[in-house]
């Protein structure tokens, strides 16, 4: 159907682009490959950003190890801005056009901005997304700030305030929700780390938002909630999720909004109408694809994982030639995070899950293993300083094994199934 | 051997130097039911799954020996049925579950620190070069009983706080131990007893080991167990020293004979690793997926588990059968070379979930010291028999002697 690629270009230079390269070569490319970031850095890996580097254990550059042999063309600090399929040419920020036969779209996101511009420019106001990011914001942290106010209930939020209490600096974290993390966790482990980060000194907040912001000469200096409380703070961050980076692909004739690049099973690009944009593939947090084990449900998974797996998929399928010798993208989405001396693993997606049980270990001891059902399927597992087991629900949840789906286990006296 | 199945034929020491081709028939079916009901996993995708099943009990040794009548009545009604249970309730962690596994085994990990463990490097070296010293003016070695075994017996008697004037009684204990993990050796009533004479003793030895070190304790990891604070019984501590002492060279006496052997065989491998020793950590990575110390483990299957197209039936023995896992062509391109600069070497060498070798850190650092030493110094060293002599055991498999004729030893 088509010819051998000759010039393959990859917008976006982080974890999912690299491994497309990386497994493009490893698989024998030995064509032209570019490699074009937003960034002036080197593809780098995020998931220390919030945790080690904050608290100034390591430097920011994180840039990710490569061969010195991989013979790709970096074109950093230059973001594309224009897509066009008809030409096969991406458009960059300096006017140059980059040709290409093969695309693989790997733009990721950014991190949502303060809703208010003026209150978001603030000096004190941070977001968490890059390594710069990180930087500035550690470098704060080391000045040692009176307290940190942190918006949002999810795991960069937590994992900020857990770097926060290990520096001990005092910190307010303020969710929206009732339950922090219950959309990745559910309520049960969700609160059970809300109540670990208040053991640990976190102020933490439910059901709380910011009014408005206070500021003297250009600095934050206090927040006031929508209850009226007013909290002193020169030091805010914003961890209110993420923006997907497909501005650029407006007018190009792709699929693509605020839920991710849509593309197929095996990685390509879908059109507005539906059909297969040649030649083109996306991967990463930016990508929107049919899940195999949610019944094709469309998702867009922000993890390291993810990256990884899709960028590999992507990498095969833009050598194959054509569809019958592609692979689907089947990455079972899988998850860490570390905070308050806890890890915490997570396989599968359980949101919507209307059943749970520990598995293994127990809510009080908080070192356990749970799994999550939906209509009388298994899900999802999560672990909490417990992850050795992980593999054997990892299989099960792609076999769609039945909820609760082991019993007999070495350490499994009885079960109990509840709400998640 | 016609009519006997396919794990007896690789339990019968005729294959014990070469069991690669065993394997690989065995593989030929993923989970292997033998005709006394035990499977046998043989592939490493099975294997890597079922590592990590839940479903899969450790807690698989023998009940201690049937009942035999001595006719004094303290002995046979008291005696002998509490002490069988107390050593039910006391078995080393690698044969038990969690939560107990857990407990006992991160206790063990609270002392086995990496700073403890890297500390060892400067003093297995200097073993290392006193051993190889003492073979100056030999033109014959056995580097088993010369080099192989005395070494890592060393550096666990001195990680653990045993006098250097007891090892020696260490050396016969811990053979007779290690038979545990022989499912053909441990059930007969001949060896349990064996074991159990033996267990005694070092049971005996260690106890007043363990008040020595409450007494007066010393920079070791016998003294850390005994005087933590929310620490183990007695019971459990003693199983626990046993654990590690018979684990820690047991094992590692056949990495390192494996490993010279190995590089002998492939001379060029040596001259490499002699050039380069930097390459020592991946040639020894390669070393534990080739020529792996520990052959197979047994499990216990605790439900119906369904793997492979087949189910393993409740309460049916289980063999993890490693080293053929770690030559699965599926997993491992080309997998009977011995190819140190091979990917992405994911090798079941140390077993994997729940039970990973505690000892790993400690078996990378004593083959790296032993290989890199023995390859550097050894002049003019050639087999003098090819395939040496075998130890007994198809799990813990390697050679009982490995003959070597030597030029010369360098300084």
């Amino acid at each position: 159907m088509t010819t051998a690629p000759e010039r393959i270009v990859v917008v976006g230079a982080s974890l999912a682009g690299l491994t497309a390269a990386q497994h493009l070569r490893a698989r024998g490319y030995a064509g032209a490959l570019t490699l074009v970031g937003d960034e002036p850095h080197r593809p780098y890996d995020r998931p220390p950003l919030s945790k080690q580097v904050l608290r100034g254990l390591f430097s920011a550059d994180t840039t990710l190890p490569h061969p010195p042999d991989l013979g790709v063309e970096f074109r950093l600090g230059q973001p594309a801005t224009r897509l066009d399929l008809s030409e096969r040419a991406v458009e960059l920020g300096d006017g140059s056009r980059l040709p290409y036969d093969r695309l693989l779209i790997a733009t990721g996101t950014r991190a949502r901005p303060w809703p208010d511009p003026e209150e978001a420019a603030l000096a004190g106001v941070f977001t968490l997304r890059g390594r710069d990011d990180a930087q500035r914001l550690g470098a704060r942290l080391q000045a040692r700030p009176d307290r940190v106010v942190l918006v949002g209930g999810g795991f960069i939020g937590f994992e900020v305030a857990s770097t926060c209490r290990d520096l001990d600096i005092p910190v307010t974290l303020l969710v929206r929700d009732a339950v922090p993390l219950a959309a990745a966790l559910g309520p049960r482990l969700g609160g059970l780390i809300g109540d670990v980060a208040r053991e640990k000194g976190v102020d933490l907040r439910l059901e709380s938002e910011i009014e408005r912001m206070e500021a003297r000469d250009g600095h934050l200096v206090a927040v006031t909630l929508k209850d009226g409380t007013r909290i002193e703070s020169d030091c805010l961050v914003a961890a209110i999720g993420t923006l997907r980076n497909v501005e650029w692909l407006a007018g190009s004739g792709l699929e693509a909004d605020a839920g991710g690049l849509r593309c197929d099973a095996f990685c390509r690009a879908l059109h507005e109408d539906g059909g297969v944009a040649e030649g083109v593939f996306a991967a990463g947090d930016v990508a929107r694809w049919p899940n195999p084990h949610d019944d094709d449900a469309l998702v867009a998974v922000e993890h390291w994982g993810n990256a990884r797996a899709q960028g590999e998929t992507a990498a095969a399928n833009m050598l194959a030639g054509d569809a019958s010798a592609m692979r689907r993208h089947d990455h079972l989405p899988d998850f860490w995070s570390q905070q308050f001396g806890l890890t915490i693993k997570l396989v599968g997606l359980a949101e919507g899950a209307d059943s749970f049980a520990v598995m293994h270990g127990s809510l009080e001891e908080r070192c356990l293993l749970a799994a999550y059902g939906r209509d009388g399927r298994t899900i999802a597992a999560a672990s909490i300083d417990s992850a050795r087991w992980l593999p054997a629900y990892k299989a099960a949840i792609r076999e769609r094994a039945p909820f609760p789906p082991i019993a007999d286990a070495v350490d499994q006296p009885r079960l109990r199934v509840q709400e998640p | 051997m016609s009519g006997s199945t396919l794990f007896e034929q690789i339990l019968d020491p005729a294959h014990r130097a070469n069991p690669y081709p065993l394997y690989a028939e065995m593989r030929r079916v993923p989970v292997a039911r033998q005709a006394d009901g035990t499977y046998v996993v043989s592939t490493h995708t099975e294997l890597a799954r079922l590592i990590s099943d839940p479903r899969i009990s450790s807690d698989d040794l023998p009940d201690p020996q049937k009942f035999r009548w001595t006719g004094h009545p303290v002995t046979d009604l008291l005696v002998r049925p509490v002490r069988a249970e107390i050593r039910k309730r006391h078995r080393p962690f690698i044969f038990r579950d969690p939560p107990d596994h857990d407990r006992l085994r991160g206790q063990v990990m609270r002392c086995f620190t990496p700073e403890r463990v890297r500390g060892m490097r400067g003093k297995t070296q200097k073993i290392t070069d006193d051993l190889i010293g003492k073979m100056r003016g030999k033109t014959r070695i056995d580097l088993v009983d010369d080099f192989s075994y005395p070494l890592p017996v060393t550096v666990i008697c001195e990680l653990l706080g045993v006098p250097p004037e007891d090892e020696a009684q260490f050396h016969g204990w811990a053979t007779q131990l290690a038979t545990a993990l022989e499912p053909n050796q441990r059930g007969d009533e001949e060896t349990q007893a064996k074991n159990e004479v033996c267990f005694n003793e070092i049971a005996d030895y260690l106890q007043g080991l363990i008040k020595e070190k409450r007494k007066d304790p010393q920079q070791d990891i016998l003294s850390d167990l005994a005087n933590d604070g929310d620490g183990m019984n007695d019971f459990d501590l003693i199983a626990t020293a046993v654990l590690l002492l018979v684990a820690g060279h047991e094992t590692t006496v056949n990495l390192i004979t494996n490993g010279m052997l190995t590089l002998l065989r492939f001379p060029e491998h040596g001259a490499r690793l002699r050039a380069e020793p930097d390459l020592a950590p991946r040639l020894i990575e390669e070393l534990l997926r080739y020529e792996p110390p520990v052959h197979y483990r047994t499990r216990l299957a605790l439900a119906d588990i369904p793997v492979a197209g087949i189910t393993i039936p409740k309460d049916a023995p289980v063999i993890f059968l490693l080293a053929a896992a770690n030559r699965d062509p599926t997993r491992f391109p080309d997998p009977d070379r011995f190819d140190p600069d091979r990917p992405d070497n994911r090798h079941l060498g140390f077993g994997g979930g729940l039970h990973y070798c505690v000892g790993a850190p400690l078996a990378r650092i004593e083959a790296e010291v032993a290989l890199v030493s023995l390859v550097r110094r050894l002049k003019g060293v050639s087999l003098i028999e090819d395939p040496p002599p075998y130890r007994p055991g198809a799990s813990l498999r390697g050679p009982r002697h490995l003959r070597l004729a030597l030029e010369g030893v360098a300084e």
